[in-house]
């Protein structure tokens, strides 16, 4: 059944201008606030009631929050970087062409004009592109409350559908990505080829040497209550001779670690986990002949 | 709250609800109705408008949020009551029919010439991704794209 969409519900608003202000302005309020990044998850919600905030902190003001840099061997990007930067920054493509390739077919144009990296993460919708190119890359996320900043591995950021371990006065201000030297590979399934939320998505990182796979590592979309790491895949593969058969038994792992939900729209359990299986097989097929040529 | 933006070049100040989308805000108090609600979701573009040179939904930005920024509406592209390249090409390619889409399609297209002034038939899907149409089956508008980047060079 389609959500009706209503006219925005009521709130405050506040758009600090700096992370200073900001920290200011959050030991003052007590709760029901949403950051408003690129907004087109958050005014969605908000018109169809799924979210109803009582204080919407507009965050596009906030300079810092916007940024790509390499910083040794690690590139770190500002929460409030907009999805189509992302996809043109040099930076990103050199050092992390994952991240590129998985969302440069993210909804359309216009919205990657608006829509943030950060958003995607906080959303946290089991179909988020951002996040199993980002899970494979073993990023981190810096989350910054009024008086405390941590660093947390992605791995351990996503709790449940649209939950993460994020508190309500914490604001994630930047994702840290490790620059490695590999092969990449990304495939989204949706209902069409583009403009479309994924089904299942897969996405991994390689090396293979010689006739072995040396290091893979492996994160899926659509197929749980979050997107997950593959590590049973993982595992199975280390050392492991690249073959059709090793392949095939780590397409079917895929297979067996899928949990989606039933309730889940767009596609059915069975499909979903059909699907894990075939986009995990190409996924690695396409590392295995990039590496060996 | 009180904003203060440039709309189509002029400066304009103006009274925002906090609550109000920009699409509901140019409509409803600047009665700026070419900019169309289609699905109100972010999903067909009708709503499209520039903000500084490059197309976003109205309908997911807040009025509020323009507070200092530029905004480009279609009314923006005529001077006096001569068309637009883009509009001409429009015309003569038959690029629209009922016309719900096309504000939105100009507008898009606006935003790829000024940053691609030869774009492939690629390049111009990729930009029009976003943007439904009902009527025409694209194709027209893929050729008044075309056209309009001919016109452009001239
Ligand atoms: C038509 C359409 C198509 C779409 N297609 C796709 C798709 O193909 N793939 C996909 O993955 N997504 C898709 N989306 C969803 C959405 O565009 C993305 O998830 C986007 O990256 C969200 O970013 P945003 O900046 O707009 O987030 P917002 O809507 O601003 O925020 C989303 C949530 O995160 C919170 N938040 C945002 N930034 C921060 C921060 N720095 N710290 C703490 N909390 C924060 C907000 O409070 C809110 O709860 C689509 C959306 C639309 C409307
Ligand atoms: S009305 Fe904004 S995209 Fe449809
Ligand atoms: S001309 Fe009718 S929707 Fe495009």
């Amino acid at each position: 059944m389609e959500e009706e969409i209503r006219p925005l519900p009521k709130f405050d608003y506040f758009s600090p201008h700096s992370l200073h202000d900001l920290s200011t302005l959050l030991k003052q309020l007590k709760g029901g606030i949403s950051f408003l990044a690129g907004g087109t998850d958050l005014l969605v919600n908000m018109k169809k009631r799924i979210t109803i905030p009582k204080v919407i902190i507009d965050i596009n003001r906030i300079q810092e929050l916007s940024f790509i840099e390499k910083r040794s061997n690690n590139i770190h990007v500002g929460s409030v970087t907009r999805l189509n930067n992302l996809i043109e920054s040099s930076i990103v493509q050199e050092n992390v062409p994952l991240l590129t390739e998985a969302i440069r077919f993210l909804a359309s144009h216009p919205i990657r004009n608006r829509a943030t990296i950060g958003g995607n993460l906080c959303t946290a919708s089991p179909a988020a592109d951002a996040a199993p190119p980002l899970l494979a890359l073993n990023a981190s996320v810096k989350l910054k409350s009024p008086d405390d900043e941590k660093i947390v591995p992605l791995s351990e950021f996503f709790v449940g559908p649209r939950q993460t371990v994020r508190k309500h006065n914490e604001i994630l201000t930047e994702i840290i990505i490790p620059c490695e030297k590999g092969s990449n590979a990304f495939m989204k399934l949706g209902r069409r080829r583009g403009f479309t939320l994924s089904v299942v998505s897969v996405a991994a990182f390689g090396i293979i040497k010689g006739d072995k796979f040396e290091d893979i590592r492996i994160a899926l979309g659509g197929v749980a209550p979050t997107p997950i790491r593959a590590y049973k895949i993982e595992e199975m593969l280390k050392g492991v001779e690249v073959s059709d058969r090793s392949i095939e038994k780590a397409a079917e792992i895929a297979k067996s670690i899928s949990k989606p939900s039933k309730r889940a729209k767009r596609a059915s359990v069975e499909y979903r986990e059909a699907m894990a299986r075939v986009l995990t097989k190409r996924v690695l097929m396409k590392i295995a002949f990039e590496e060996r040529g | 709250m009180k904003i203060k933006f440039q709309l189509n070049g002029q400066p304009v100040e103006a009274e925002a609800p906090i609550d109000e989308t920009l699409l509901d805000f140019l409509r409803n108090r600047l009665r700026i109705t070419s900019v169309k609600k289609g699905c109100d979701l972010g999903e067909c573009g009708t709503c499209t408008v520039l903000l500084n040179g490059k197309p976003v939904r109205s309908c997911l930005l807040l009025a509020v949020q323009i507070d200092g920024e530029d905004v480009t509406t279609i009314e923006g592209l005529s001077k006096d009551d001569n068309l637009n390249p883009i509009q001409e090409a429009f015309v003569k390619e038959y690029g629209f029919q009922c016309g719900f889409c096309t504000p939105g399609m100009i507008l898009t297209t606006k935003a790829l010439l000024d940053k691609n002034p030869d774009p492939s038939i690629e390049d111009i899907k990729i930009a029009f991704e976003g943007n439904l149409c009902r009527c025409t089956g694209y194709d027209q508008i893929i050729e008044s794209v075309l056209r309009a980047a001919k016109l452009i060079k001239r």
